[in-house]
């Protein structure tokens, strides 16, 4: 089969196409289009197992700002987006909260930690 | 009056990277002024990752991203005000700001501005229609949601297909609402493309080209919005009309580079970057106010404006230490296929980087520098867009003293 998407790599954007069942035994994949290593691996990760790194914030109490932004450590599988979307929403931090503190270590069992990327000081 | 060496308009990505290069370079008397409560500028909302993979090789929340600066402007002790608005930039530069402490006026040896860029409002696009509420920009409702923990709508539609648009798309959707569908009046996107792709495709939020909104409807909140099909030259074709029920209504319709500041002071803009003419050391018409970041050219990516701004920092280092800089007598011009470039003027005797962007999407391009029947450079690109900035960087050796530079594309 043969899909063709963008890289999201980074902000070159390159179009990639991916041949799967290739090979003696089906199970290789051709990917061209890339320009780079990551790109290669991406594209193989795309067709097999997608995943995504996704940003969003938990609310704060007793802070200078009513939120701190948090995102995952590494991707997690797409199709878990708004399980981990839901598991981040029942969270409430009190200021202070610095840049780097895990919110949720492991979360749903993906590998990933959910990290605070704002520093809210007590206000 | 106060008097400061440099006095940074900003304290947004452009400016921290300016004041902290400052420093670096011997620069000791800096003050940057912000309006907001808070250093960071539009970082701080955007709170999505993908900033600083060219500055740091690595991926970044924009919180991150700026923290990086104003950790490195903290230690280095440079002062800032906030919550201080600049009221005016007079041309023997005297700044006038209006802050929480009264009306304060310095007298800067130089200007950097760095005030960033606004968004282009429905005004600015003339929809016509009704008036409720829920028509707003995507960058107010970026801030809604990311700063001030209050959602927009429920059932929306976005127009036009800017980055932040579809950053916002995604960010909708994330929250809980539904984002039904991108307009764009133009026959290609305007925003990059792997935005396209996890923005909008990983949600099944479909793109529509040469699209735009032709009617609002809603008496006190919006209902809905019409979209009609346009033809080659933008206009709405009569007949393609179709109705969206929507209680938001979220434009991603362009960024203009914020320039009052610039015009009060009479720095001569371009009329095609909307930003100061500047040349190769971010020196504006103005001699001693210089323009980097945002509000000198819309960037991409984050990353450049960095570097834009550091490239800003060492030449005013060396105004500040020579008293001025080398006169840039050479025009850059353009051809059709080029919206503009930054530089707009050279001396031909230094290196220094070019930016440029190009009118319509082309495959395997070409872009030529030439200095009369002189070819200063080629650079043969597989896929120009104008979503994407281009930056060449140009040697001093391969450019004559005489002679305009001509920038165009060719295919």
């Amino acid at each position: 089969m043969v899909r063709e998407f963008t890289c999201i790599m980074c902000p070159l954007g390159c179009d990639l196409r991916a041949e799967t069942g290739q090979g003696a035994d089906g199970n290789d994949i051709i990917v061209t289009g890339n320009t780079c290593k990551k790109g290669m691996e991406y594209a193989v990760q795309e067709v097999t197992d997608p995943q995504r790194n996704i940003a969003t914030s938990v609310l704060v109490t007793g802070g200078e700002l009513p939120l701190a932004s948090v995102r995952l450590t590494r991707p997690v599988p797409k199709n878990r987006i708004f399980d981990v979307m839901g598991e981040i929403r029942s969270q409430k931090l009190t200021a202070p909260v610095k840049a780097g503190q895990v919110v949720i270590a492991d979360v749903l069992g993906l590998g990933s930690d959910v990290i605070v990327t704002k520093t809210v000081n007590a206000g | 009056m106060r008097q400061t060496d440099v006095v940074i308009i900003g304290g947004g990505p452009a400016g921290l990277a300016a004041a902290a290069r400052l420093w670096e370079k011997g620069v000791r008397d800096i003050l940057i002024l912000e309006r907001e409560h808070f250093l960071g500028g539009i970082l701080r909302q955007c709170i999505h990752d993908g900033f600083g993979l060219t500055r740091f090789g690595e991926t970044l929340s924009g919180p991150e991203y700026a923290a990086r600066f104003i950790d490195q402007v903290t230690e280095m002790g440079i002062p800032y005000i906030t919550d201080t608005t600049v009221i005016d930039i007079s041309e023997d530069r005297k700044v006038t700001a209006s802050s929480r402490g009264g009306i304060l006026e310095i007298q800067a040896g130089a200007v950097v501005l760095t005030m960033g860029c606004r968004e282009r409002t429905r005004g600015a696009i003339s929809i016509p229609g009704q008036r409720p509420a829920g028509v707003l920009t995507a960058g107010v409702a970026q801030s809604y949601i990311n700063l001030q923990n209050k959602m927009v709508g429920r059932e929306a539609v976005i127009l036009g297909s800017g980055d932040i648009g579809m950053i916002m798309a995604r960010r909708m959707t994330l929250e809980g609402a539904h984002v039904q569908a991108v307009f764009e009046v133009q026959p290609y996107a305007s925003g990059l493309p792997r935005n396209i792709e996890q923005c909008l495709n990983d949600y099944n939020i479909p793109l529509y080209l040469s699209h735009t909104v032709t009617d609002i409807k809603g008496e006190e909140r919006l209902e809905a919005v019409v979209v009609s099909q346009v033809d080659e030259w933008m206009q709405p074709i009569p007949g393609t009309e179709r109705e969206y029920a929507c209680d938001t209504l979220i434009l991603s319709v362009g960024l203009i580079p914020e320039n009052e500041l610039s015009l009060a002071a009479g720095v001569r803009l371009d009329e095609r970057s909307k930003g100061a003419v500047v040349d190769e050391h971010h020196q504006t018409s103005v001699p001693g106010i210089f323009a980097a970041g945002n509000v000198l050219q819309v960037h991409d990516l984050v990353d450049f404006v960095s570097m834009e701004a550091e490239s800003l920092a060492d030449s005013v280092a060396r105004y500040l230490a020579d008293k001025g800089l080398l006169e840039c007598g050479l025009e850059v011009k353009t051809d059709g296929n080029v919206t503009y470039t930054i530089p707009q003027k050279i001396s031909g005797t230094e290196d220094f980087k070019l930016s440029l962007r190009v009118r319509k999407p082309v495959r395997n391009a070409c872009i030529r520098l030439s200095q009369g029947k002189n070819i200063v450079l080629e650079k043969k690109m597989l896929k120009v867009i104008p979503a994407e900035m281009i930056q060449i960087p140009v040697k001093a050796e391969k450019l004559r003293r005489e002679k305009d530079l001509e920038v165009s594309v060719i295919w």
